[in-house]
């Protein structure tokens, strides 16, 4: 048997499969469906400073072999996530990743400061999101005001921290450089790609938002894409996600230089999806006589 | 506790233009479906977001819903013979509360087939009040009469049954005062003229709600619409806390 412990970030991670956020809420629905302490951890939903109702509806339109959502962040707050929602989830024993969302960098910097002594195990800052008009992608794709927001959260924060990045850049390893040099731990990617879809016949489009953000496997090789350059690029670690159905899938993605994976959309049509995914990609290491996971990390050989 | 699994199409038949009758062998989900909850079918390979159809009737393990053809997900699922395979995700939401008493059941076109399975639960005991745009679209009336107490058919032009909307005969027979509980399911604009009726008769209403889905299992939040508790506004989700709302929850 493979061995699947993967360290990053000086976490310890028991495997290297998780769940993206906003595709597992806080874990709650899916502890339904298998023994959430089987992940090798959880990033949950998208925090803000305050609570959030999010976007009006249709938030969803289908794609091929994908989709497009346009939540908006619809969230109870960093607050409430820490009284209600943190003690259910620390119960598990898995890795519990803060996805978090600001308007300002100072609200940022707040939230990591609430965030650390509170038990989660890593802050994801997310400053990609491309489905609300202050903060999110705005800042993810402007190389100074990514390093701006990075070094607020470092000073703010007692536990590692991920910068997410967003897609819609033209170089993405310039933003994952602006990450790394302002003391981000590790960097995730990618989020979503900022998508469009229009129903011919009423001419309108499908999301009340008009635009949302795309996932789901038809994103996979553009996500392997941009680890591999960002692997390229920087000395952290990489969290990759993005279309990642099969344990193939998260494997090719550790090929192209992440050290962990996260499944998002595949969730939502099998609710037991990152649970195939990491026993798809144990017997893909097995199959090859691979010991360790981290022996598949960046082991692309380039024709 | 809803399952994800293969099951095999154990009958099909068409009820009229575009709408199917269609039956798994599905004794996971049979056995443990109420009325109002809904199945999640995944319509093909290139489609990852399943479509949400709410159960119609279970018999043993034996599981059918009624779905009309709309886009490229029910014409797939249109297209599969029988003896061929489904991966259905189920039962899925918060259904009726089954309440005691004399129900009135209101359903509008395609939404009168969730009002089936509540009627069949409690035989003999149900008014059932169906719409249809026309009788070549009325669908599952005999299947109401077998269960029901009393069955109105009522068409937008009159070519079955009384001319009207479902919620043309509402006022008249909640005003015999017998009814105790209203179930409705049907286009939003009937669900909120009934939720209004009844309101106004005081009589205890649920209604069934649509919204396009992703993970049906409350997770991604991309179903969500607003409803009042207590007087608080909040957001709730159809996959989950619905898709049977109480009428006055619901924000119209
Ligand atoms: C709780 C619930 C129960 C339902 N029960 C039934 C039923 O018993 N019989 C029936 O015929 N229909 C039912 N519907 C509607 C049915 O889900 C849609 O007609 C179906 O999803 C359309 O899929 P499509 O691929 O043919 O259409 P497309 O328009 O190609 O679908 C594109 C996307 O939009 C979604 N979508 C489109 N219309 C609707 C809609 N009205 N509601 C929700 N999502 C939609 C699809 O699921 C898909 O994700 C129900 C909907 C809900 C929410
Ligand atoms: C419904 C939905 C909601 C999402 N919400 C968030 C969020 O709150 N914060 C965030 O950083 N990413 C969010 N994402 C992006 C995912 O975490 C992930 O980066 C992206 O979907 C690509 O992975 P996938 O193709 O496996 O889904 C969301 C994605 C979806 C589909
Ligand atoms: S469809 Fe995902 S929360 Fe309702």
């Amino acid at each position: 048997m493979a061995d699947m412990k993967v360290l990053f970030a000086g976490v310890e991670f028991k495997n290297p499969v998780l769940t993206a956020s906003g595709t597992f809420g806080f874990g709650r629905e899916y502890a339904e469906y298998f023994d959430l302490s089987e992940l090798g951890g959880i990033c949950v939903k998208g925090l803000t400073a305050k609570p959030r109702n999010g976007n009006p509806a249709p938030r969803i339109a289908e794609t091929p072999m994908g989709m497009l959502n346009a939540v908006g962040l619809q969230n109870p707050g960093v607050d409430a996530f820490i009284r209600t929602e943190l003690p259910f989830l620390r119960a598990f024993g898995t890795r519990i990743v803060a996805n978090i969302s600001g308007e300002s960098v100072e609200e940022y910097a707040e939230m990591a400061e609430k965030l650390s002594g509170s038990g989660v195990d890593i802050i994801e800052v997310n400053v990609s999101c491309p489905n609300v008009r202050a903060g999110g992608m705005q800042f993810g794709t402007d190389p100074a005001a990514v390093s701006e927001v990075t070094r607020a959260v470092k000073k703010r924060s007692d536990v590692p921290v991920l910068v997410k990045l967003s897609p819609n850049v033209t170089d993405i390893a310039e933003i994952a450089r602006a990450a790394e040099g302002a003391g981000a731990d590790a960097v995730s990617l990618i989020n979503t790609l900022l998508g469009m879809r229009i129903d011919v016949n009423t001419r309108r489009p499908v999301l009340a938002n008009n635009t949302g953000g795309l996932s789901g496997a038809a994103i996979l090789p553009i996500a392997v894409r941009m680890v591999w350059q960002v692997k390229n690029a920087v000395k952290i670690p990489i969290l990759g996600m993005g279309g990642i159905f099969s344990g193939e899938d998260a494997a090719e993605m550790l090929l192209a230089g992440a050290s962990l994976v996260a499944v998002g959309t595949a969730s939502l049509t099998y609710p037991n999806a990152a649970i195939s995914v990491r026993d798809g990609l144990a017997d893909y290491l097995n199959t090859h006589k691979i010991g360790s996971v981290t022996e598949l990390s960046g082991g692309i050989i380039l024709n | 506790m809803p399952v994800q699994s293969i099951f095999t199409i154990s009958n099909m038949r068409p009820l009229a233009p575009g709408v199917f009758s269609m039956t798994f062998d599905a004794p996971e989900i049979a056995r443990a479906a109420k009325p109002g909850q809904f199945v999640h079918i995944k319509c093909g390979h290139s489609r990852p977001l399943r479509r949400p159809i709410s159960v119609c009737d279970v018999r043993g393990d034996m599981l059918t819903v009624v779905f009309e053809v709309r886009g490229a997900g029910t014409r797939w699922l249109a297209s599969r013979a029988v003896g061929r395979k489904a991966d259905i995700l189920g039962p899925l939401g918060r259904g009726f509360d089954e309440p005691d008493g004399k129900m009135l059941l209101v359903g509008g076109g395609l939404g009168v087939a969730p009002l089936l399975f509540a009627a069949s639960r409690s035989p003999g005991v149900a008014t059932a009040v169906l719409g249809f745009r026309s009788r070549e679209n009325a669908i599952l009336i005999n299947e109401f009469e077998g269960v029901c107490e009393d069955v109105f058919t009522v068409t937008d032009d009159g070519s079955r049954g009384l001319r009207g909307t479902a919620t043309s005969p509402l006022a008249e027979l909640l005003r015999s005062g017998k009814y105790t509980s209203i179930l409705a399911c049907g286009p939003r604009a009937m669900l909120s003229a009934t939720a209004e009726l009844a309101s106004a008769h005081g009589v205890y209403c649920e209604v069934s709600l649509e919204e396009r889905m992703g993970c049906g299992v409350g997770a991604c939040l991309v179903c969500a619409c607003a409803t009042r508790d207590h007087g608080e506004d909040k957001m709730s989700r159809v996959c989950k806390d619905g898709p049977v709302f109480d009428s006055r929850e619901v924000v119209w």
